[in-house]
């Protein structure tokens, strides 16, 4: 199908960009990569009277690594974080999750920002910024916040950004040294959106599991944080019975939702499996 | 503005100019407005890959993209190519090597070993199928694309040398 119509503008400054949204808000939506926002203009599930297309503002593109803070702009592209030297001393779970973000083209177009906007719940990334302190910057024509990702993702395809604010960047602290990072999904072909995915980070302080985080994605409405299992790891000795445990703790009192490809009992079990063997990952990784 | 307006961009090395509502995709551009209809379109909602274009030198989902976000853009697509008389490597090698049956994914999987082979001449079969993964081909098994591309690689370096 195609897309309804819709006013386009395409402004040159992050100024004019705010100002139009200020202007339009509910009624606006930002076009970044198109790689969400175009097929659900494909799919009229979406018709926005105007569409704001930030891919010509400066300035908005980078991927940095400064004073111990990762910051990706809302115009880094996909494939640039995945290539990006930043990430992968910065976070080892972005840079171990990333492969699973997608193909060849869309990476090269979708964007990380926009990503995290759209919030699919088999999405990635907005798990691995959720086990990663990120703080969101969103900025209007009348200021600047910052959301961190616990506040951020409030449900199926929602967020908490402002219909008049744009995601400029997502700034991340860098991962304490020493951390190990794992992730793993499974999806019905490699690149498509997952059924389930876990990750999880550690570090070994003095032989014993510190700093655990667990995540999952294709478990709900969004980016779940498995706070019981790392309550259940935190301050253990690392081993197989440790993360089984801790993975079966992932799995207590969640409700993941079904759809026609996989059934709650299957993503349950998946999400245990997942976790066991990304606490492997990153327990081995540790150094 | 829903009016239409002129997109002018560079298509297959050639200056191309046509007027587009906002909403166009890119995909119908090439095809309806300047009658390039290999690029094909198949599901419009960027799963199955084959109207996979390059713009600015790197593969996109031409229903993806608007036509009015490529003004000013260098746009490259199957009829870039080659021709019946002078096919490139890689047609050549998907004739070889029974790399289509039907067609229809066909300029996408060029496209998408294109962006391989000029980025890296020397891929592997992972390579390979790590670039092709992203267009869908429900006649071959995909096989006989690998081995297509891998025959191609093989021949445009031995022509370098």
């Amino acid at each position: 199908m195609k897309p309804p119509p819709f006013d386009y503008h395409c402004p040159e400054t992050l100024d004019e960009a705010l100002a139009l949204l200020a202007e339009h808000g509910e009624g606006a939506k930002v076009l970044a990569g198109g790689q969400s926002l175009v097929p659900m203009l494909n799919l009229r599930a979406l018709h926005p009277a105007v569409l704001i297309d930030i891919n010509r503002l400066p300035g908005l593109d980078h991927v940095s690594l400064e004073d111990g803070r990762l910051r990706i702009g809302a115009l880094a592209r996909h494939r640039a974080v995945l290539e990006s030297a930043a990430v992968r001393e910065a976070s080892p779970l972005m840079a171990e999750a990333y492969p699973y973000v997608s193909h060849g083209p869309i990476r090269n177009r979708g964007t990380l920002c926009g990503n995290l906007c759209h919030n699919d719940p088999a999405s990635e990334m907005p798990a691995v910024v959720l086990a990663s302190d990120a703080e969101m910057v969103l900025q209007s024509a009348s200021g600047t916040r910052s959301v961190g990702a616990g506040d951020f993702f409030t449900g199926m395809l929602s967020t908490a950004a402002r219909a008049d604010e744009l995601l400029v960047e997502v700034r991340m602290p860098q991962a304490p040294a020493g951390q190990g990072a794992g992730f793993h999904e499974v999806s019905p072909r490699k690149g498509d959106f997952a059924y389930v995915a876990a990750g999880a980070t550690m570090t070994l302080d003095g032989g014993t599991c510190s700093g655990v985080r667990i995540v999952c994605a294709g478990v709900g409405d969004g980016p779940h944080r498995a706070r019981a299992a790392e309550d259940a790891l935190e301050g253990a000795a690392p081993g197989e019975d440790a993360f089984r445990q801790a993975a079966e703790a992932a799995t207590e009192g969640l409700d993941p939702g079904e759809d026609f490809h996989a059934d709650a009992d299957y993503r349950r079990d998946l999400v245990c499996s997942l976790t066991r063997r990304a606490l492997a990952d990153a327990a081995s990784r540790c150094h | 503005m829903t009016t239409p307006r002129t997109v002018e961009l560079v298509v297959n090395g050639e200056p191309r100019a046509a007027d587009a509502e906002p909403r166009m995709l890119l995909s119908d551009f090439l095809r309806e407005k300047l009658a390039l209809t290999g690029t094909h379109v198949g599901c419009e909602h960027g799963v199955c890959g084959a109207c996979t274009v390059l713009v600015d030198g790197e593969s996109v989902r031409s229903c993806l993209m608007l036509a009015v976000q490529a003004q000013g853009a260098e746009v490259r697509t199957i009829e870039g190519l080659g021709s019946a008389d002078d096919m490139h490597p890689l047609q050549e090698a998907f004739w070889e090597k029974h790399g289509l049956q039907c067609g229809f994914c066909t300029p996408g999987m060029l496209m998408s070993a294109v962006e391989l082979l000029e980025s890296n001449p020397t891929a592997g079969r992972d390579e390979i199928r790590e670039a092709i993964s992203s267009t869908l081909c429900r006649c071959t098994g995909y096989q006989t694309i690998v081995e297509a591309v891998q025959a191609a690689a093989e021949k445009m370096q031995g022509e370098g040398q």
